[in-house]
């Protein structure tokens, strides 16, 4: 019998630690079958972030690092820097990359370092228990914005795929979900994307997924995928970011 | 035997991490090694390496993280607040047992403090500066030559015991010129880096991390730290004497104030009185025994340090009350000078100290 769908190389064969709902899983498979059909990973070297994440090294089955606190893109550079062949992917969540790692995803991207970042943006620090992240939108409750986010007082959401798309190393930015089956097959090619555009030595790549945490906001998986549906992507529209301005 | 050259301090460790086979080095402009990233940024295209100015010390230890993950030799430098900056990247790179090199061009503190020469970050090199059970191995240079030398050594420990090692220079230091010869050195016998993460080839993945959430395991690795720490206390101390032998009074200092002491004891000797001096060349493992052992026949022992007094609790560790151990200190980046550390020996041989 012909073998239609089964687990790519690329991911181990171990059940992972991610709540229900939780959409990390559908986007370390799609990360893995881009690996998988690209043909590289064995030359591949992923680095896990601090956050939810930081155990994603037990789940792909490629070499690993574990980076501290939002500096990924610095160890991914200093990788990649010294292995130029090789295929360089940073996994971060949004505490890791668009607050505390800020200084270190804006300068990855303007220097142009050929890797691929893959930013789950769940709007909230999901390990710690809920508190609230760059992402978290205007108004919404965290354990540490328990009146909802205030933006007089904590500022406003960052858009990091708007943010980086104005740096001129940027090959490629896309923002995608996974909240069905049409969304899940538009962010697999953004990821092979985001990979080819590395593999090819056009520069950053990084593909944003707004992700869901079912625990943290309170919801029912199906009502997660609703809200990142009818709310998130409203202040985070999907689709693709890239505009490599010219500079002369 | 080499070519003899003269050089600044700061370009000698430049030049030493090239001649050590070091291709990639990271790091962010700060007073006063300044010399090193732009001797880098011209040397390293020469010789087919890599030179990245970081957008901070921060991103740029975490560079040096990733490059040593890889396993290259690698190495960045920066001076006493740039290092404050890498305490994180540090303590990760020990717990993960990555090897590279470090130079901290120290100046002096608190904060922002200045930029003249001081020995005030002895604790944070020696005694952890980043959080957990880790030791970096510390070196500490007192001429343009020795931190060619020890340069070139550090990448050597480091390899060899999977450590960050740190060179422990100063602002004097790193701006002096002096004749240096310029030495290949032989190839060591070192561990293939059968652990670095270059690409599971035709093997299980390799990993590389310093999480350890069960406490059993993370006791587990701690201990095997220890025993690691154990062996390089056991194989690498370096320290050196002078006059020492029939000194009643000891002089111990390292670095830069080292030289000064060697100053205060000739003229002490000039004017008969029996002086010498003990110089810890490894800051850690510190030279507990050979300390002990010098000053077994010396009344006292005075430690002078460009600090408010540091390495004089190790000082007093060795010693173990057997003898008075006294002071001289200047802080905030003020030299002493040869008279007044003369001046101090008299005083308290004055004192019947």
């Amino acid at each position: 019998m012909k073998q239609v769908f089964g687990r790519p190389d690329a991911l181990t064969d171990v059940p992972t630690h991610y709540c229900p709902g939780c959409t990390h899983g559908i986007i370390h498979r799609l990360v893995a079958e881009v690996i998988d059909e690209l043909g590289v990973r064995e030359r591949t070297i992923g680095i896990s972030p601090v956050g939810c994440a930081v155990l994603a090294y037990d789940y792909f089955n490629c070499d690993f690092v574990e980076a501290s606190h939002g500096r990924a893109p610095a160890v991914a550079t200093g990788i990649k820097r010294v292995l130029p062949d090789s295929v360089v992917f940073c996994y971060q969540g949004d505490g890791d990359l668009a607050s505390i790692g800020a200084a270190e995803i804006v300068h990855a991207a303007t220097r142009g370092e050929k890797i691929t970042v893959i930013f789950v943006n769940n709007a909230i620090y999901g390990m710690t228990g809920g508190q609230m992240a760059p992402t978290t939108l205007p108004g919404q409750r965290t354990t540490t914005s328990p009146r909802g986010r205030d933006v007089e007082s904590a500022g406003y959401p960052i858009r990091v795929a708007e943010l980086l798309s104005s740096l001129s190393g940027v090959a490629y930015i896309a923002r995608v979900s996974a909240t069905s089956p049409a969304n899940v097959t538009k962010a697999k090619r953004a990821v092979r994307k985001a990979f080819e555009m590395q593999i090819d030595g056009k520069g950053f790549s990084l593909v944003e997924f707004l992700s869901t945490c079912p625990i943290n906001w309170g919801m029912s998986p199906l009502e997660a995928m609703k809200w990142v549906d009818e709310k998130m992507s409203l202040y985070y529209p999907l689709g693709d970011y890239t505009q490599v301005p010219e500079v002369g | 035997m080499g070519e003899k050259v003269l050089m600044k301090g700061n370009e000698a460790i430049a030049e030493a991490a090239i001649l050590a086979g070091c291709r990639h080095f990271f790091g962010y402009p700060i007073t006063p090694q300044n010399e090193i990233p732009e001797y880098m940024s011209r040397r390293m295209p020469e010789v087919g390496g890599v030179f990245l100015q970081a957008e901070s010390e921060v991103a740029g230890s975490n560079m040096v993280y990733g490059a040593a993950c890889a396993g290259a030799r690698v190495m960045t430098t920066s001076s006493s607040p740039g290092i404050s900056l890498m305490q994180e990247a540090i303590s990760y790179m020990a717990g993960a047992e990555l090897p590279c090199v470090l130079v901290n061009i120290v100046r002096g503190g608190p904060g922002l403090g200045g930029i003249q020469g001081s020995q005030a970050d002895y604790f944070q090199a020696t005694k952890g500066g980043g959080h957990g059970d880790y030791k970096l191995i510390v070196l500490a240079p007192s001429s343009v030559q020795e931190l060619m030398d020890l340069t070139i050594t550090a990448f050597d420990l480091a390899d060899m015991y999977r450590n960050p090692v740190m060179i422990l220079g100063d602002a004097i230091l790193g701006q002096m010129m002096e004749p240096v010869i310029l030495k290949e050195r032989p190839k060591q016998d070192l561990p293939p880096k059968t652990w670095a993460t270059v690409g599971a080839k035709m093997r299980p993945k390799n990993v590389i991390t310093s999480l350890s959430l069960d406490p059993v395991k993370l006791e587990k690795h701690n201990l095997r730290l220890a025993e690691k720490y154990k062996r390089v206390a056991d194989e690498q101390v370096r320290y050196k004497t002078y006059m020492a032998d029939d000194a009643e009074t000891l002089l111990v200092a390292y670095g830069t104030c080292a030289r000064i002491a060697q100053a205060a004891v000739d003229i002490a000797r000039e004017r008969g009185l029996k002086v010498g001096l003990f110089r810890p060349i490894s800051l850690w493992p510190f030279p507990y025994d050979a300390l002990q052992l010098t000053a077994q026949e010396s009344l006292r022992v005075l430690v002078a340090e460009m600090s408010l007094g540091q390495m004089i609790e190790d000082v007093r560790l060795a010693i173990l009350d057997s003898k008075p151990v006294c002071f001289y200190g200047r802080t905030g980046g003020m030299t002493p000078t040869p008279r007044e550390v003369l001046d101090e020996i008299e005083k308290i041989v004055e004192e019947g100290i």
